[in-house]
């Protein structure tokens, strides 16, 4: 066994490598277990993208609201935003919550020499991952069913994980102060993310929404995504709403991994 | 800093959450090489203290230095160089008990290699080499707590903080747990319990302070202590429930009387003559018992009050 440790043998990696082994061991447990994780962010997209895009699409005349598009091609970089959403929305939820009350995870790291903030970075870099992971496995089935216009598909991918990191960042904040057992967040499921996904544009444009309820599409991030994503899809970007959008993504990214760092630092160092 | 051989320092250390104080004013020397307990019940303020040797919780008041170092500064730096043991086992439990140690020990900017030649040694340690390769979720608590252990050795740590190492467990994983942990003792490492259990006390600690509402109301060796605030002896009598107290009987006959719900402990020298003098006052107990003085009798004169009911 270990003789006399005159000095121990750990040390203080830099900050992104800490973020990095943070990542290290999500992917430690996601080889594990990603087949729990297939139906929610692969084959749900797909289905949808078969019964609306394909079946329900068929009886959709392609209009102006479509982009002149068949349903099934404007709807498919749409659907790649809010299952990112979707996808994002679980993971910053159950899984933070159990780290911190369930498992308790992040306090075992917490008492190595990884930081709050890393863990949070860490954390949020691994979401990320996961989105495009999942994203990028659906662009693949999406492209094989013919439902795909081109190659801008990849930055409607970026758009996705972005979007997605806009809604998951600010209730990763909110996960991290709870102290129940999660009830808050079918709350969160039912009466924001779901909504979101059926009437913030990816559907249909927010246009056909009564003119009252558009206002609160414009403050989605879904509707900022699917916007951008759509745009960079189809190579319709213009300058101004394509900046626009992004702002809105970005700020929103960054006030939720401010916020979250606070509370994973107060709850993890009190 | 020069090493003078303490390698945690408190001085007036305070916690407070709010308006609470859990630790209030406390002075700590743990010196290198040693054992050291901090004894006391639940809300002693003996997790705070052990949060905040960690460098998981900043003091409010005082001061403290760890491995020479400020926590409030070099938190990282000194958490590279402590193993933790929490109060709750916080293992992922849906990784295998290897992943545990691998993952664990990247975190302290060891090499793949390291950990993973570290691991197979700790597992040896642990006795966990047959369930390497299991998840952990189904392990036995006193598994989960060894893997814990193990775990919290991944970086040789010059300080292991043990918050209630076996809480929760039965006599013989507890038992298999101290063989280990005063293993680790042998080999240099330097430990600080925390525990309201007085065996473990006594079976693990060099020296110990016991905690009482914040505060450090004795400190010194467990033997110390005992010839300090108590006897060599206890004699534990019991009576009927509906029984008229048999105080006033037994009044002059040992150094000190406790009156506990269940029972009277007689504090003497010598047990058996307090015992055979009882007797012959006519006093007529259920059952007795002679024993040796342990820490529950120190805890018990210090406050008034039993450690664990």
């Amino acid at each position: 066994m270990t003789t006399a440790t005159a000095t121990s043998t750990g040390r203080v990696v830099g900050p992104v490598r800490a973020a990095l082994l943070v990542v290290e061991a999500m992917w430690t447990w996601y080889r594990r277990n990603w087949r729990a994780t297939v139906v929610s962010s692969i084959v749900q997209p797909v289905l949808f993208l078969l019964a609306l895009g394909f079946g329900f699409g068929s009886q959709v005349q392609p209009t102006e609201a479509t982009g002149g598009l068949a349903y099934v091609v404007y709807l498919a970089p749409a659907l790649l935003v809010a299952t990112s959403v979707q996808i994002a929305s679980f993971e910053s939820t159950y899984p933070i919550l159990s780290a911190f009350k369930w498992q308790q995870t992040y306090f075992a790291i917490a008492a190595s020499p990884i930081t709050p903030a890393q863990i949070l970075g860490g954390q949020l870099t691994w979401l990320a991952i996961r989105l495009a992971g999942s994203g990028a496995a659906y662009l693949l089935v999406a492209a094989v069913l013919g439902a795909l216009t081109g190659p801008g598909v990849v930055l409607t991918l970026l758009v996705a994980v972005l979007t997605g990191m806009a809604f998951a960042a600010p209730v990763a904040a909110y996960s991290a102060t709870l102290e129940s057992e999660g009830q808050q967040f079918s709350a969160i499921f039912r009466f924001i993310v779901m909504p979101m996904t059926l009437f913030a544009g990816a559907f249909f444009p927010v246009e056909q929404l009564p003119a009252w309820l558009r206002p609160i599409a414009w403050f989605t991030p879904v509707w900022h995504g699917t916007e951008l994503g759509r745009d960079a899809a189809f190579g319709t970007l213009s300058w101004w709403p394509a900046l626009g959008h992004l702002t809105f993504l970005v700020v929103l990214f960054l006030l939720g991994a401010r916020l979250a760092a606070r509370n994973f630092r107060r709850r993890l160092s009190s | 800093m020069v090493d003078d051989g303490a390698l945690v320092r408190a001085r007036q250390l305070v916690k407070r959450f709010g308006e609470f104080a859990a630790v209030r004013g406390i002075d700590v020397d743990v010196r290198r090489g040693e054992a050291f307990g901090f004894l006391g019940p639940n809300g002693a303020g003996k997790s705070s203290t052990m949060r905040m040797v960690g460098c998981v919780s900043p003091r409010s008041d005082g001061e403290l230095t760890v491995l020479g170092m400020d926590p409030q500064r070099d938190g990282p730096a000194i958490r590279a160089r402590l193993g933790v043991v929490p109060q709750q086992d916080n293992l992922d439990t849906e990784l295998t008990v290897r992943q545990n140690l691998h993952v664990y020990g990247r975190f302290f900017g060891l090499s793949k290699a390291h950990v993973r030649a570290k691991a197979t040694e700790l597992l040896d340690f642990a006795q966990l080499g047959e369930r390497a390769d299991d998840e952990v979720e189904p392990l036995s608590g006193g598994m989960k707590r060894r893997l814990t252990i193990a775990r919290s050795l991944i970086n040789d740590p010059e300080l292991l903080l043990l918050d209630e190492p076996t809480t929760g467990l039965d006599p013989q994983a507890r038992h298999l747990l101290w063989d280990r942990l005063f293993r680790l003792k042998q080999s240099g490492v330097t430990l600080i319990i925390t525990t309201h259990y007085m065996d473990e006390a006594e079976q693990l600690c060099d020296r110990l302070v016991v905690m009482d509402g914040g505060r450090i109301v004795a400190e010194g060796s467990p033997a110390e202590l005992i010839g300090r605030y108590s006897t060599r002896e206890v004699l534990e009598l019991r009576f009927p429930p509906d029984a008229a107290a048999p105080e006033v009987a037994l009044e002059g006959l040992a150094d000190r009387l406790e009156v506990l719900p269940d029972r009277l402990l007689l504090y003497a020298a010598d047990g058996e003559a307090v015992l055979a003098a009882a007797h012959a006052r006519g006093v007529q107990p259920l059952s007795s018992l002679v024993r040796r003085s342990t820490l529950e009798d120190v805890f018990l004169r210090l406050t008034g009050r039993t450690l664990v009911d």
